[in-house]
């Protein structure tokens, strides 16, 4: 019998925090600016110069922490992390060691195997590097250009428990992570651009040991997808080794995309001392009962309980659940529209039909887009009276999503109204039923499916704008005769 | 006490090269600098908290608010090196 292997993987994250500042001083934060453009002595590292905490960073940390379920320091403080690197203009980075904001967390998470809980060991506050530019690749550049920029924003690095035993549980967390810092606004959670950024620890161990096995690290996964890819690669290279009787070396790994796999930059860094010590420019951080109530009150309804609401209060299926609180904005779209339409259902079926369908299309979010909650609760109100039919409304509903129109003045325009008058319709099934002699004789001798061809015909004649109730019992009542 | 093979290693994680002779004379300097510091343990610090501060201050903080950055000439005006507005290092791995 071979040996059964298990995976074990944590996950560090780090969250850039979308404070307009930086965190030590108060140079813009914002992104795309020239090179060097939003630099400062305290973010060059200056002789000097002296930190100052921002607050607003803090508040974030802590929101963070409890919306991880940590239970938030009393006392803080930040620590100098030391190694040189060009993007690290003071050599060393005020992070924090021993005593950080947030610790002893936990979320929970689902994959298709089930539902997991993940431990979250740490959250703390440190300053993001620069940006290095190397000309050629990193190996074979004669140099390299440095953008100070980035130095200096602030970061929240997230620190999971190793919990996870699969890629597709790490992608899961991650996914959540992501939401609930979304669902905070404390991050625009980009990963192309930086935002986000997550490393991987993980090693495999024989079923049933409790002691771990060699780790790699795992740098360089850039989006979800590379993430999840990423992993999948290491449990195979290091079981590989495994069952041929080697040994896992432990070092970092960085994710290749384009050639998908993972290499070793084994090497290419200096063994790990960063003599971390406590930061003498900063004073220490005293978080009173007063601030954490403060921030608890500021945090809205997490992605997990406003699940939960949708399908409990609101009778959403999970499916729909899931879809409509997986994205911030389209769970704030619905509530926003459910307070003038109160169907969650049909609403539902909208905005993950025809809502959906055109926001992939146009690769937009629900904000971008010409469509206001009050606009399609007016649209589907129109619907339920009988002012339009449920294909006009289609037509409607793309109208509405190009021009940001409000449906009434669409259907005014166009005139798209509904045909509901009596006369209006019968002189029309009357037509329709003098042009189609077979399909009447086939109703008459009791094919009932030939009714529809009829209807259909009375909506292609109406373009769609008769009433399709009214049109089905005018044709019974002249055909019954 | 501390040996050579220390100060080597807290030489090489400064970036710095020593000739054999610095690495004696800072071997027996630094050793009698800790030797001095290891005095401390020999007071009574039970029931004393642990800090790392000196001043009696706590929760200095800003409001998040932007200020105006250097403008880039004076960022850049020390750089031994610079191209297209950044800063120009020469290469960063070592062959």
């Amino acid at each position: 019998m071979s040996t059964k292997y298990e995976t074990v993987i944590g996950l560090e994250v780090h969250v850039q925090l979308a404070t307009k500042s930086k965190i030590f001083c108060g140079c813009s934060t914002e992104f795309g600016k020239a090179p060097n453009e939003n630099t400062c002595p305290v973010c060059l590292g200056l002789p000097g110069t002296l930190p100052v905490l921002n607050k607003k960073a803090v508040d974030y940390a802590i929101m963070a922490g409890l919306a991880l379920n940590c239970e938030i320091a009393d006392y803080s403080k930040f620590d100098r992390k030391n190694y040189f690197y060009p993007d690290l203009p003071k050599a060393y980075q005020i992070s924090q060691f021993d005593l950080p904001v947030a610790q002893n967390g936990k979320i929970k998470i689902e994959t298709e195997a089930g539902k997991f809980e993940i431990g979250v060991t740490r959250v703390h506050l440190e300053e993001d590097a620069g940006k290095l530019i190397h000309e050629g690749s990193i190996d074979n550049s004669k140099g390299s250009l440095v953008d100070y920029n980035r130095t200096g924003v602030p970061l929240i690095e997230i620190v999971s428990e190793p919990d996870m035993r699969t890629p597709a549980q790490a992608k899961a967390y991650l996914t959540e992570l992501k939401l609930i810092m979304e669902y905070l606004a404390i991050s625009d959670c980009n990963m192309e651009e930086g935002s986000l950024r997550c490393d991987a620890n993980i090693s495999l161990r024989p079923i049933g040991q409790e002691e771990f096995g060699t780790k790699a690290e795992l740098k360089n996964m850039n989006s979800f997808s590379a993430v999840e890819k990423g992993l999948t690669y290491e449990v195979k290279r290091q079981k590989d080794i495994l069952e041929s009787g080697g040994e896992v070396v432990q070092e970092t790994r960085t994710w290749d995309e384009a050639l998908g796999r993972t290499i070793s930059m084994r090497g290419k860094e200096e063994a790990h001392d960063y003599r971390y010590f406590p930061e003498p420019d900063l004073v220490p951080l005293e978080i009173s009962q007063e601030w954490k109530d403060q921030m608890q009150a500021q945090l809205p309804e997490l992605p997990r309980a406003k699940y939960q609401r949708f399908v409990t209060d609101l009778g959403l299926p999970e499916y729909d659940a899931g879809v409509l609180t997986g994205d911030r904005e389209l769970a704030e779209f619905f509530e926003a529209a459910l307070k003038d339409y109160n169907d969650p259902k049909n609403l539902s079926n909208w905005m993950m039909g025809e809502f959906l369908r055109l926001l992939n299309e146009n690769n937009q979010t629900p904000l971008d887009s010409g469509i206001t909650a009050q606009n399609l609760a007016k649209m589907l109100t129109m619907i339920d009276q009988d002012v339009i039919s449920g294909k006009i409304a289609k037509e409607v509903f793309e109208k509405m999503y190009t021009t940001g129109n409000d449906p009434e003045k669409i259907v005014e325009a166009e005139g798209l109204k509904q045909i509901s008058d009596q006369s209006e319709l019968e002189d029309i099934v009357a037509g329709v039923i003098a042009d189609n002699p077979e399909a009447v004789e086939d109703v008459q001798n009791g094919k009932d499916r030939a009714i529809g061809y009829l209807v259909g015909q009375v909506m292609k004649e109406t373009r769609g704008k008769a009433n399709p109730g009214m049109v089905n019992q005018l044709l019974r009542e002249k055909l019954k005769s | 006490m501390i040996d050579k093979k220390d100060v080597e290693y807290a030489a090489g994680l400064a970036q710095l090269k020593l000739t054999e002779s610095e690495k004696e004379k800072y071997t027996e300097q630094i050793g009698q600098i800790l030797n001095y510091v290891d005095k401390l343990g020999e007071l009574d610090t039970e029931g004393v908290v642990p800090t790392a501060y000196t001043v009696p201050m706590k929760n200095v903080l800003r409001e998040d608010k932007v200020t105006e950055s250097l403008p880039r000439e004076k960022t850049l005006a020390n750089a031994p090196d610079q191209k297209d507005g950044q800063f120009r290092t020469p290469k960063i791995m070592s062959d």
